[in-house]
């Protein structure tokens, strides 16, 4: 609705905006195959944090056994998420495995054992146009579903959000502007209906009237399959958004559809919108609709290794080594394991990581695919990633900061605005890997504000301490000059009091003096 | 540590393929000249050129580095271009060789090297040069005594560019100039321009002038072609000219006797090199689209002023050199908006 009355100032204002980058697509052949499904692999490595906040927290023991959809682990504080076993098997133990995770370690996590026989719990079907907003909130919460578009946001905690806040508008995210990535492309084309019923069940949820499915123009299919499944609904609209990346994040896909900016330091329910993933709300639809919890996805398998790209869906905590055999292995050298997409995704290490809640992607690139130089040449002030942010930053002058060591600097001119995409690292022409320095500065921030409050809080407990010490002296010293001058009064009056009686002039005395001493 | 960062996948055009482009593009004016003003301009263009690129070998040497991929990026060769397409044509070499070391070891090493210097290098030594050397500098040679069909052989231009001077019957003065010296003598413009005035010369090059600025049009070609090409914005050649013929346009509707008309001013000396080629130098510009703008109308208003009132007929050197100083200034006056936030900083507000 908003896209077609918009204003033409806002129209115009679309049509000078310059951000972003036009990154090759290289969506094919795997986004033309349709999804299939991967057999289930011999072991299963379900990772206990595979969503944004705390870890989940196992509630299975070793050996034993588990059906399709059972609770393996459960959320643990505010932000969290459990995780459901996908499939029938013998829980084998809790493990350290490698992780998908930026740092390369290892994390804990549940592995178990397929027993091939598929068994699930029993599910329930419910109509969530009967259901109360907070218990849609509660179901999806309890099917551990999480932001599919990478980011694994606990979807249930955003849903909450909605309840508090007024938001009109919900927006889902069918951008897709990672190039090789076209499993949200499949899921639209393929399961349209679900996507659609999933909006719905979050406006209802959110209380929201008007949901805008954004998809990029380089997917007419999708967005065809879309406006069909649509077409009943009329508070349901797809609305094609030119394909340039990074429209897919949050801030840009609001902006573009509905013209308003979330603040810098607000949110997007500050201006009445939501954002979810086209695959959180086909997940939400199946959570809600069969009681289904989120335990496989749709994984993009591409890159110009692969022998045969294609469009897998796999039960969560399949190994990536998996994946890389049913799509017949690759055929040149790798020189690169990415999961996600090439502009934001994780270089990974080993083939034994599993895919988890918010893995799209799994590419193979070999060389020219990077066109990496070997080392990064100096600035020369080309302003290509001033014109690509599409936040308004001036990327070479920060990264020219850090470098300097004035982080300070850098965040005056607006570091921690940085939404880190990467696209002026993909436009330098020479190289500079600027989102790098980026990262960088805001982990050091990050780890200096730690610092800070780790000092402030031992400033805190020292000055207490002489506080303390200084008070308990004085107390002393007081204690001891009354007592002093009790005493002298004491022998003052015993004294003047010998003649007649010493007795009871001690005993109307003694109780204070009893009293101050044990104060001191 | 093995940490490799996102992104995977790069999409910009390397800086030496930028700088190939920009040359492309500087290719047809240089030819016309080298057409127009025969062997000594070809003879001090290679020279120029050649002592840009041993420059640039020698600073790399002195920073212990290897010298072929700093020469490779290419900008070494494009500042001596560059300064070479300013130069008078028939000028001794020495003047190209002595320019291009100062530019390559004064405005740029010392700076840092590429991506450092605050001036422009060709302009700060082309204005060097003219200030020390201001004979050599402003002897212009007339296009069809000198041309490649009719004026020197190639050995007579060696000797010409290596020995002598340019003998005195082929010597005339660009238009600016006949203009500054004609208003001096109290002569109108119209006195002045009289048999001067030749659009289609003009564009083409047939005239006095450096060697790589006299053919207008074809300068103009190449810079619409780098920016079809996306290797230059169109901000600052637009506010360039735009900042030359605003006030051109204006003060000779005034005054038409005192003033040139604009189209002459933006054909004429180094407007159009200047606003193609010198001022969307990267290094040497703002880096945020409204201080390009900025930058692109001082430079162009500059060029009037100095040209109109001061002591030089040609200012396109400095009004660019006195821009690039408050590059600096600019960039940090005119940063972008932040999205979500005020230009002043302050977060926009939940509506």
């Amino acid at each position: 609705m908003l896209s077609t009355t918009a204003p033409a100032r806002s129209a115009l204002r679309r049509l000078l905006q310059r951000w972003g980058a036009h990154p090759e697509g290289r969506k094919h052949p795997a986004a033309g195959t349709e999804i299939t499904v991967l057999p289930l692999p011999p072991q299963l490595i379900l990772p206990l944090a595979q969503h944004i906040g705390a870890p989940a927290r196992p509630l299975v023991i070793a050996g034993q056994r588990v059906l399709r959809g059972e609770l393996l682990a459960e959320a643990q504080g505010a932000i969290s998420a459990p995780l459901h076993a996908p499939t029938s098997g013998v829980v084998l133990g809790i493990a350290d495995v490698p992780v998908p995770h930026a740092s390369g370690l290892s994390g804990a996590a549940i592995v178990l054992e397929p027993d091939g026989l598929d068994e699930a719990i029993p599910i329930e079907q419910s109509d969530p146009f009967t259901m109360e907003p907070a218990e849609i909130s509660r179901r999806v919460a309890a099917a551990g579903v999480v932001g599919m578009g990478g980011a694994t946001f606990p979807a249930a905690v955003k849903l909450a959000l909605g309840q508090k806040n007024r938001i009109p508008t919900l927006i889902l995210n069918g951008g897709e502007c990672e190039p090789y990535l076209s499993c949200d492309d499949r899921l639209m084309r393929e399961r349209a209906p679900e996507v659609v019923d999933g909006a719905r069940i979050i406006l209802r949820a959110i209380g929201g009237d008007h949901a805008m499915i954004g998809v990029e123009n380089n997917k007419p299919e999708a967005i065809a399959a879309l406006r069909a499944a649509a077409a009943d609904f009329a508070e349901v609209e797809v609305v094609p958004v030119p394909s340039r990346y990074p429209m897919g994040s949050e801030k840009q896909l609001i902006a573009w559809l509905t013209g308003r900016e979330i603040p810098a330091e607000g949110r997007s329910a500050d201006i009445g919108a939501m954002v979810q993933n086209v695959g959180t709300a086909a997940a939400i639809h199946r959570a809600i609709r069969f009681g289904e919890p989120l335990t496989r996805r749709i994984v993009t398998v591409s890159g110009g290794a692969i022998r045969t790209p294609r469009n897998l869906e796999v039960r969560i905590g399949t190994p990536i080594s998996a994946l890389v055999e049913f799509c017949g292995g690759t055929t040149a050298p790798v020189a690169r394991w990415v999961m996600g997409g090439p502009m934001m995704g994780l270089s990974i290490q080993s083939l034994d990581i599993p895919i988890i809640k918010g893995s799209g992607g799994l590419l193979a690139l070999v060389e020219s695919e990077l066109a990496t130089r070997p080392e990064p040449g100096p600035c020369i002030r080309c302003a290509s990633c001033v014109s690509a942010c599409p936040i308004g930053l001036v990327p070479l002058e920060m990264a020219a900061l850090i470098r300097s060591g004035d982080l300070k600097a850098s965040v005056e001119i607006g570091l921690k605005d940085c939404i880190g995409c990467g696209t002026c690292s993909f436009v330098c022409p020479s190289q500079i890997p600027l989102v790098q320095y980026f990262n960088h500065a805001k982990g050091e921030l990050a780890a200096q504000d730690r610092g800070k409050m780790k000092q402030d809080a031992i400033r805190q407990l020292v000055e207490a301490r002489d506080a303390r010490m200084e008070r308990e002296a004085r107390e002393k010293a007081e204690a001891a000059a009354r007592r002093k001058a009790e005493r002298e009064r004491a022998k003052a009056a015993s004294l003047t009091s010998k003649a007649a009686s010493a007795a009871p002039a001690r005993n109307a005395d003694s109780p204070a003096i009893t009293t101050e001493e044990t104060t001191a | 540590m093995n940490a490799i960062s996102s992104p995977h996948a790069h999409g910009a055009r390397p800086v030496g393929r930028v700088m190939l482009l920009v040359m492309l593009a500087l290719a047809p004016a240089t030819l016309a000249g080298f057409w127009h003003f025969g062997w000594p301009a070809i003879t001090l263009w290679c020279v120029t050129i050649l002592t840009a690129i041993g420059a640039e070998a020698f600073c790399a040497r002195l920073a212990d580095r290897p010298a072929a991929p700093m020469v490779a990026d290419g900008s070494a060769i494009l500042t001596g271009w560059l300064l070479a397409m300013s130069l008078p044509p028939w000028a001794p070499w020495w003047i190209g060789a002595v320019g291009a070391v100062f530019a390559v070891v004064v405005c740029k090493h010392a700076f840092g090297g590429l991506g450092q210097n605050l001036f422009n290098p060709a302009m700060a030594a082309r204005v060097m040069l003219l200030i020390s050397f201001p004979v050599e500098m402003t002897q212009w040679v007339a296009p069809h005594a000198a041309n490649l069909a009719s004026g020197l052989d190639p050995l007579a231009g060696l000797a010409l560019t290596f020995g002598g001077s340019a003998p005195d019957a082929v010597t005339s003065a660009s238009l600016l100039g006949h203009v500054k010296a004609e208003a001096s003598r109290g002569l109108t413009l119209s006195q002045s321009l009289t048999g001067h005035w030749d659009l289609f010369g003009f564009g083409l090059g047939q005239r006095a002038g450096s060697l790589g600025e006299t053919s207008a049009l074809l300068i103009a070609g190449g810079g619409l072609f780098l920016i079809l090409q996306r290797v230059i914005g169109i901000r600052i050649p637009a506010a360039f000219l735009l900042g030359v013929a605003l006030p051109a346009a204006l003060a000779h509707f005034l005054a038409p006797d005192r003033y040139l008309p604009p189209l002459t001013h933006l054909l004429s000396g180094g407007v159009m090199l200047g606003a193609f080629f010198i001022a969307t130098d990267y290094v040497t510009s703002p880096s945020t689209p409204r201080g390009q703008w900025i930058f692109g109308l001082g430079c162009g208003l500059l060029t009037w002023i100095i040209r109109s009132w001061g002591a030089y007929p040609e200012g396109v050197a400095f009004a660019v050199l006195l821009m690039n100083a408050a590059v600096p200034l600019i960039d940090r006056a005119t940063r972008p908006r932040i999205f979500g936030r005020r230009r002043d900083g302050r977060s926009l507000t939940a509506p």
